[in-house]
């Protein structure tokens, strides 16, 4: 442990976060605007999801962080070792034995369960934000459920490209009421929000804004009757674990264009190569 | 105008709007029939476009009222109404034709989205109904249907001009309010966007105000008209009466100043 206190914010400003978190659980997909507090990592990094996360963990959790799908990448290990630091909490990059996930980019493939939190790292929370420019619009337009414009853009998308194009941070409505950003996850993720067992919280620093989707609440992606909503396919598995039916990244192997697809969540893959014996790896 | 019952479509009374210690209009009263379309002239500053903005609840007035009848025949107050029921009026049973059609079009989507977006703001979800009906609406303002898909940026003014008529015509407001239509548009192109929108009003038994400072305007589009000096109506009337014998100096030195070439 160092000098800071647990988990590095101070106790009164935990308590703001919370009360900002309790909010944002009772009113699903509502955007509650809180004080955020400069953070040791730069805007962009997660300093909104940071914060959530200092706020909700106590010294009996098992954290998890997550950066692209993977528990070894840059961002991953500074937060992690940044809560290791500030809360002495075990870590684990198994999602199952994970009671906090820290997010960005993705929703592991292991299916959550109920009791886990999972903390996503937003960088611009209002969906309607490129369509109308002035906060005090959007704020009405939410205010009263004006949400049209956003299926001009996914008219304008299949449009010009016959298909919706949007394919992360994909728009939801939640509990039938609130329009929603569902952070820089690919759609690929998007059912599963819907139904989930585990308290997904949402945090953006910069911007100054937190919500949540309680567990069970259902989470629609938005979509024509005549174009229904669709996630992504890909027509090979996994070439180191196999698997099919999950999110795969392109990853170049040579400078000859020979290029792999893998699995982006790192712990899933790693788990099912172990299942079968290290010989497929 | 019309026969369907004995209420106007619009009735203002009192309306006045004060800037600080400046007249934005003053006491402004009138009735709107259904099928009926109302000329607003006057000169520059002479607050034609701040009662047309009290009007349509985009500006709050200082003091009067607006009386507006639903399709189901009620009469609500449009100044004192929730603003949820005002944006939703807005969206359905009126229309705002902008002097520059960057300020009533989106110009960052296809002209297919623009006049599809009130029809999604209602809740239609088809996109092959939506695109369907852009495509009807495009031929009603004359814009080729292969243009559906294209940018209103690479519009011509007056295509422009008709395409965010087409947009606020697509959920078939009975209240259309227009400042300064064919203002900024070349001759030859306002005499046919005039046609235009002289079919559609009649067509569509619209009821319209129009706001302009252009007399050729109203004789051709107006059956009534208001004249407006410094935000109060000094004369009002048929359009006809107003522009061949006008009673109130000003109007007659308007009229007066138009240029016969």
């Amino acid at each position: 442990m160092s000098d800071y206190n647990f988990a590095f914010l101070d106790e009164q400003t935990k308590r703001m976060i919370r009360r900002a978190i309790l909010k944002a659980v009772a009113i699903p997909g509502y955007q509650v605007p809180f004080g955020s507090r400069e953070m040791p990592l730069s805007y962009g990094w997660g300093t909104g999801g940071v914060q959530v996360t200092a706020s909700v963990i106590g010294p009996a959790d098992i954290l998890k962080v997550i950066d692209q799908g993977a528990d070894d990448t840059t961002n991953a290990v500074s937060i992690r070792q940044f809560f290791v630091r500030t809360t002495g909490v075990g870590t684990t990059t198994q999602t199952d034995e994970a009671t906090l996930i820290q997010t960005r980019h993705r929703i592991p493939e292991t299916p959550l369960a109920a009791g886990q939190i999972v903390v996503f790292q937003v960088p611009i929370p209002e969906p309607l934000r490129w369509l109308e420019p002035r906060e005090t619009e959007t704020r009405t337009m939410h205010a009263l459920e004006e949400y049209g414009v956003m299926w001009v853009r996914l008219y304008e998308d299949i449009t010009r490209h016959g298909h919706v194009e949007t394919a992360y941070d994909y728009p939801v409505v939640v509990n039938g009421r609130y329009l929603m950003r569902p952070s820089p996850i690919p759609k690929f993720d998007n059912p599963k929000l819907d139904h989930c067992p585990a308290l997904l919280l949402f945090g953006a620093g910069r911007e100054k804004r937190i919500y949540a989707v309680p567990p069970h609440t259902s989470v629609r992606s938005l979509d024509f009757e005549d174009h229904p909503f669709t996630v992504e396919t890909w027509d090979r598995p996994c070439a180191l674990c196999g698997a099919a039916g999950v999110f795969l990244d392109e990853i170049i192997v040579d400078d000859k264009g020979g290029r792999m697809f893998v699995c982006s969540d790192t712990d899933f893959c790693a788990r099912r190569r172990q299942a079968c014996g290290a010989d497929s790896a | 105008m019309s026969t369907d019952g004995e209420r106007p479509l619009l009735r203002v009374r009192g309306l006045t709007r004060w800037y600080g210690p400046h007249v934005g209009c003053l006491d402004v009263g009138f009735d709107l029939w259904p099928g009926e379309v109302l000329g607003v002239v006057g000169e520059s500053g002479s607050g034609k476009t701040t009662l047309l903005g009290c009007l349509s609840g985009r500006l709050v007035p200082t003091a009067g009222t607006v009386e507006f009848t639903t399709r189901e025949g009620s009469s609500v107050d449009v100044l004192r109404m929730s603003e949820a029921d005002r944006r939703r009026l807005a969206r359905t049973d009126w229309g705002v034709v902008h002097q520059n059609p960057r300020d009533g079009l989106r110009m960052g989507v296809t002209a297919g989205a623009n006049v599809g977006e009130r029809l999604m703001a209602l809740g239609v979800r088809h996109y092959g109904a939506i695109r369907e009906a852009a495509l009807d609406w495009l031929g009603q303002v004359e814009i080729d249907g292969d243009r559906v898909d294209d940018m209103p940026e690479t519009f011509s003014g007056g295509m422009q001009q008709r395409l965010q008529i087409a947009r606020n015509l697509v959920t078939r407001p009975r209240l259309v309010f227009m400042d300064e239509p064919t203002g900024g548009l070349d001759v030859s192109v306002q005499a046919r966007l005039l046609d235009l929108l002289r079919t559609l009003v009649a067509d569509l038994g619209l009821s319209a105000i129009v706001v302009t400072h252009d007399l050729a305007v109203t004789r051709l589009l107006a059956h009534r008209l208001l004249v407006m000096r410094r935000g109060q109506v000094v004369e009002s009337g048929l359009t006809d009466q107003v522009l061949d014998d006008p009673q109130h100096p000003y109007t007659q030195l308007l009229v007066s100043s138009v240029l016969q070439p």
